[in-house]
């Protein structure tokens, strides 16, 4: 085990984490199992205590995913001197098989805990907690997801050795090696702008409707699930290349570094942004007529469907912006 | 203005008067805070700073350095094997060097003594650091007795004293000439401590170290690389083990900060109990308590880090340089460079709001679901 | 209107100390009116007015408010009908801050901070600018005579200015209902009677109130419309005037 103080921020941080959402998680079941809410009995209204708790608890969480997963890729970053060949941190995270699982894990975990957080926000304002069940069972799978967030960190970091050669970002993500990371920078250019433009257009659109409408939720969030897959994927494939302004060069990391004006901070915050508020309106639309949401929910959904819209909106202007004005050129 | 927004502040108001009511509480506790947050990082920047420090030792470093190894130990290298090394595509240079350590017992420091090719440097004269410079009590034109090998001392004048601006790095340095060296050690002839190599390409550094061992099996190659890659896990380590013995002390404020938020003295309890009664929300007391933990951990997170980095780039880490550094008895009065990496102040925050946070959740939220007719009847 | 049908309130439910402190009282209590509550030390008087004011849940029966204004926090005409006894604490809260005023015997006032710090506290966490804020607790202090206290620390003031203090309070808001719990208990008779003539100052503005008080001055006060009185739990039979 590398004992970087990063490292002890990560591991304290996700075993803090893990033990809230699993104590938020036994709380969940208790509540699932004994809600009565016609009931003015002592432990209905215990429980009905325990919700604040729970959603203090999810809200730390969620903070906590958010800038962990800022900091894990900072900390891999920082530690690639340790590997012979790993120059930034794509090449630490490939130093043993849990990097990258671990940090689609944390991906995962962020949008639960998000699109739990929303729901809730929902559920609070109706007089008679419309939406519990619901919550509660949506809160069951952040439970495992978590824990095993945390036992992949773990081993992840148990596993970093210092020495261990790697292959650098330069090698992984480059043309000929097999593997996710290496499929992804190997994606056909001309196809996957075209998909990149296409979902970003339709997203747009649908969440322009979304907004002006109240309508056509579902294929809004899905669109703005496939949106933030098909620019991860993009980023890497191309996008990428314009910032650094090398024909080679894919990681998706070091566009976070001071070299390249901390671009990733406002490319992925927007991106995960309009991601989750987008798929927030799709979770919700189900419950649009209950009686006590039927004014919160289609304005809530409206809210978020514009927050969506605008935040795809500057990740787009961003994009392209690195696009049209880099002095790079892809060859055909 | 924004109702919410308002609503923050008014809150805000509130929980500023509520902590200066209390002054006496929360001042013990922002102090006790502030000294944890303030050791942290100390520790934190001053390791970091140190990594600094070796990275620009490294950087003078030659690329790849070829010992030979005699029974597992390190034994001078015969010069000869220049030659062959040389020889091998992409080698552009081969440097023989020569150094080693002398321990001085009067000052029980102990010196880097290295053959410097520099013309200037007459016979039996020296270059020193201004650490030996300082625990010696000598400066220029002054004498320094050397025990040879026999036993007897052999003084060199010092003819010059490096600038203290490269302090850690140089500060037990002693150059001499090369004859010197060997006459003073009666180092083997035709031998050197090491092999300096340069390459045309760095990039084809590691398949030329491969020759070397291939070519000279009782060699060992050792990349730059390599060094720094160690270095910089020593120090991971050391930090990291000292941060892991912080670990306790952190966990016993959490303690502290659990206690005294638990402990919420019966007038605190009264006072939400009052809250709740006149239409305080659950969710508006939850509110208050974490702008209180706000105000407190975000103050405490600013006093300690700043007072870490006056400490560690202002005061020469003076509190426990003995501990970290140890490798000398030479302490130059090094001032570290300072710099502010946003990564390392969004580290420390984690590592010091966090257990805070996750220590006072249940407390506030047990303080704040007091039963708003409670008040009714006290 | 207050509506109050069937209602009990339980403490310690299914333990051997269970103890039924309200045990299924109905009664009504009209707008602009005022009633008094009635009874020996225990009789559920104050568990009782907890439940009308939104403090505490009933464990069964109904309690059923309209036109007091809260109905616009459900979407609904302001005036709407409204049960109250399943709601969760978040809306109780929201109803009890627009729609009550509370009272208490103990004036129940926050220590350490000054007469119009404790006016404005109780709206706060509306969100209302604290200039405005501020204007209106101070136009309060003056219609109760303490303006010239306002930057002083509640502990330092006689208990009839703390009585006024926790009066000011209760209307921030701009209730429709007041509550008051033993208004009287910690006043000479000359305050309570002063008490009482701040009490018919509210009712000809309109407010309806509610007093729990064993104070022959507060309960044969010619204002009260109504009288209830209670024992063991239980409304006394014929109580009503
Ligand atoms: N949280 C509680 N747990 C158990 N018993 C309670 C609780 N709250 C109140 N009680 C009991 O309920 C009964 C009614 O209390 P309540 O305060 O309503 O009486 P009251 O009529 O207001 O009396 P007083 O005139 O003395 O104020 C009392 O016997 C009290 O002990
Ligand atoms: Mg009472």
């Amino acid at each position: 085990m590398i004992m970087h103080p990063g490292v002890l921020a990560l591991f304290t941080g996700s075993l803090l984490t893990s033990a809230m959402i699993l104590y938020a998680g036994w709380y969940g079941v208790r509540i699932l199992r004994n809600w009565d809410l016609s009931s003015g009995s002592e432990l209905q209204l215990a429980l009905e205590k325990r919700t604040y708790l729970i959603s203090t608890l999810l809200t730390y969480a969620l903070g906590f995913e958010l800038i962990s997963l800022f900091l894990f890729v900072f900390t891999a970053d920082r530690l690639h001197l340790l590997f012979s060949g790993a120059m930034c941190a794509a090449g630490t995270l490939n130093a043993n098989g849990f990097g990258y699982p671990l940090l689609i894990l944390k991906l995962v975990n962020f949008l639960l805990a998000g699109i739990w957080l929303i729901v809730n926000h929902a559920d609070n304002q109706g007089y008679d907690y419309p939406l519990i069940r619901f919550k509660y069972l949506l809160l069951v799978p952040l439970v495992p997801w978590s824990l095993l967030e945390f036992s992949y960190l773990f081993a992840y970091f148990s596993g970093l050795h210092a020495d261990v050669i790697t292959s650098c970002c330069g090698s992984l993500f480059s043309l000929e090696r097999p593997g996710i990371a290496g499929d992804l920078a190997s994606l056909p250019v001309e196809p996957m702008r075209l998909a990149f433009f296409g979902t970003l257009a339709a997203t747009l659109v649908s969440g322009l409707y979304s907004w002006r409408s109240g309508k056509g939720c579902y294929p809004f969030a899905v669109l703005s699930l496939a949106t933030l897959l098909v620019s991860l994927a993009s980023l890497v494939s191309f996008i990428c290349l314009y910032i650094y302004q090398l024909p080679s060069h894919h990681c998706p990391f070091c566009i976070l570094q001071g070299e390249y004006h901390y671009l990733g901070y406002p490319i992925y915050a927007t991106l995960l942004g309009g991601a989750l508020a987008g798929m927030g309106t799709g979770f919700l639309h189900p419950w649009r007529r209950r009686g006590s949401l039927s004014r919160a929910i289609p304005r809530l959904q409206r809210r978020l469907a514009a927050t969506s819209v605008l935040l795809f909106a500057v990740f787009l202007a961003i994009a392209s912006y690195q696009m049209i004005f880099s002095p790079f050129r892809l060859g055909r | 203005m924004n109702r919410s927004l308002q609503r923050h502040l008014n809150i805000l108001d509130f929980a500023l008067s509520s902590l200066w009511r209390r002054k006496g509480k929360n001042l013990a506790l922002l102090a006790v805070y502030t000294l944890i947050i303030f050791i942290i990082a100390s520790i934190v920047f001053f390791t970091q700073a140190l990594k600094r420090e070796a990275d620009l030792v490294l950087q003078d470093a030659p690329d790849l350095v070829v010992q030979r190894m005699v029974a597992g130990r390190h034994d001078p290298i015969p010069v000869s094997y220049g030659t062959g090394i040389a020889a091998i595509r992409g080698v552009s240079e081969v440097t023989p060097r020569f150094w080693g350590y002398y321990y001085d017992p009067v000052t029980g420091a102990n010196f880097t003594l290295v053959a410097s090719d520099d013309q200037e440097l007459k016979p039996e004269a020296i270059s020193i650091g201004s650490g030996v410079a300082r625990t010696s009590r000598i400066s220029i034109g002054d004498f320094l007795p050397l025990k040879d090998i026999k036993g007897s001392p052999v003084l060199f004048s010092v003819q010059k004293i490096f600038p203290s601006s490269s302090e850690l790095v140089a500060a037990d340095l002693i150059q001499l000439r090369q004859e010197d060296f060997q006459r003073l050690f009666d180092f083997p002839a035709g031998r050197a401590t090491d092999l300096a190599v340069s390459a045309g390409n760095p990039a084809e550094l590691e398949t030329i170290a491969a020759k070397i061992v291939h070519d000279f099996p009782d060699t060992r190659p050792i990349l730059k690389s390599e060094m720094i890659r160690t270095y910089d896990s020593v120090f991971d380590w050391r930090s990291g083990m000292v941060l892991v013995v912080l670990a306790v002390a952190v966990l016993s404020f959490i303690i502290f900060a659990w206690d005294k938020a638990t402990g919420l003295s019966a007038e605190e309890k009264k006072e939400i109990g009052i809250l709740k009664s006149i239409g305080w929300e659950t969710t508006d007391v939850l509110l208050l308590k974490s702008w209180e933990g706000i105000v407190i951990s975000l103050s405490a997170f600013l006093f300690g880090v700043s007072l870490g980095y006056l400490h560690v780039f202002f005061f020469s880490a003076s509190l426990f340089e003995h501990a970290l550094k140890g490798w000398s008895v030479l302490y130059p009065e090094f001032k570290l460079t300072p710099v502010i990496d946003p990564y390392l102040i969004c580290l420390l925050f984690l590592l010091s709001v966090g257990p805070y946070v996750a220590a006072t959740v249940v407390p506030s939220w047990l303080a704040a679901t007091v039963d708003p007719d409670a008040a009714m009847r006290s | 209107m207050i509506e109050v049908i069937e209602v009990s309130k339980s403490f310690n439910v299914g333990k051997v100390n269970q103890f039924d402190a309200v045990s299924r009282v109905s009664c009504r209590i009209a707008p602009g009116e005022l009633t008094i509550l009635k009874g020996p030390s225990g009789s559920g008087k104050t568990t009782l007015m907890t439940l009308i004011g939104c403090m505490a849940r009933p464990s069964s029966g109904r309690i059923v408010l309209s036109g007091i204004g809260a109905g616009s926090l459900f979407g609904q005409q302001p005036d709407a009908e409204i049960e109250i006894t399943s709601l969760p604490e978040r809306f109780l809260t929201g109803i009890r801050r627009s729609a009550f005023g509370f009272i208490f015997q103990q004036f129940n006032l926050v220590r350490g901070i000054s007469v119009l710090e404790n006016v404005m506290l109780p709206a706060y966490p509306t969100g209302v600018n604290h200039k405005v804020l501020r204007e209106r607790a101070l136009t309060l202090l003056e219609t109760f005579n303490i303006a010239r206290h306002a930057s002083s620390q509640v502990g330092l003031l006689s208990g009839g200015e703390m009585q006024r203090v926790a009066i000011a309070r209760a209307l921030i808001n701009d209730p429709s209902v007041i509550i008051a719990d033993e208004p009287t208990a910690h006043l000479d008779s000359r305050l309570s009677r002063e008490f009482m003539a701040l009490i018919e100052g509210f009712k000809s503005a309109g407010k309806t109130v509610l007093i729990a008080s064993h104070d022959p001055i507060v309960f044969d006060s010619p204002l009260a419309d109504q009288v209830i009185e209670m024992r063991d739990g239980a409304l006394i039979d014929g109580s009503r005037p």
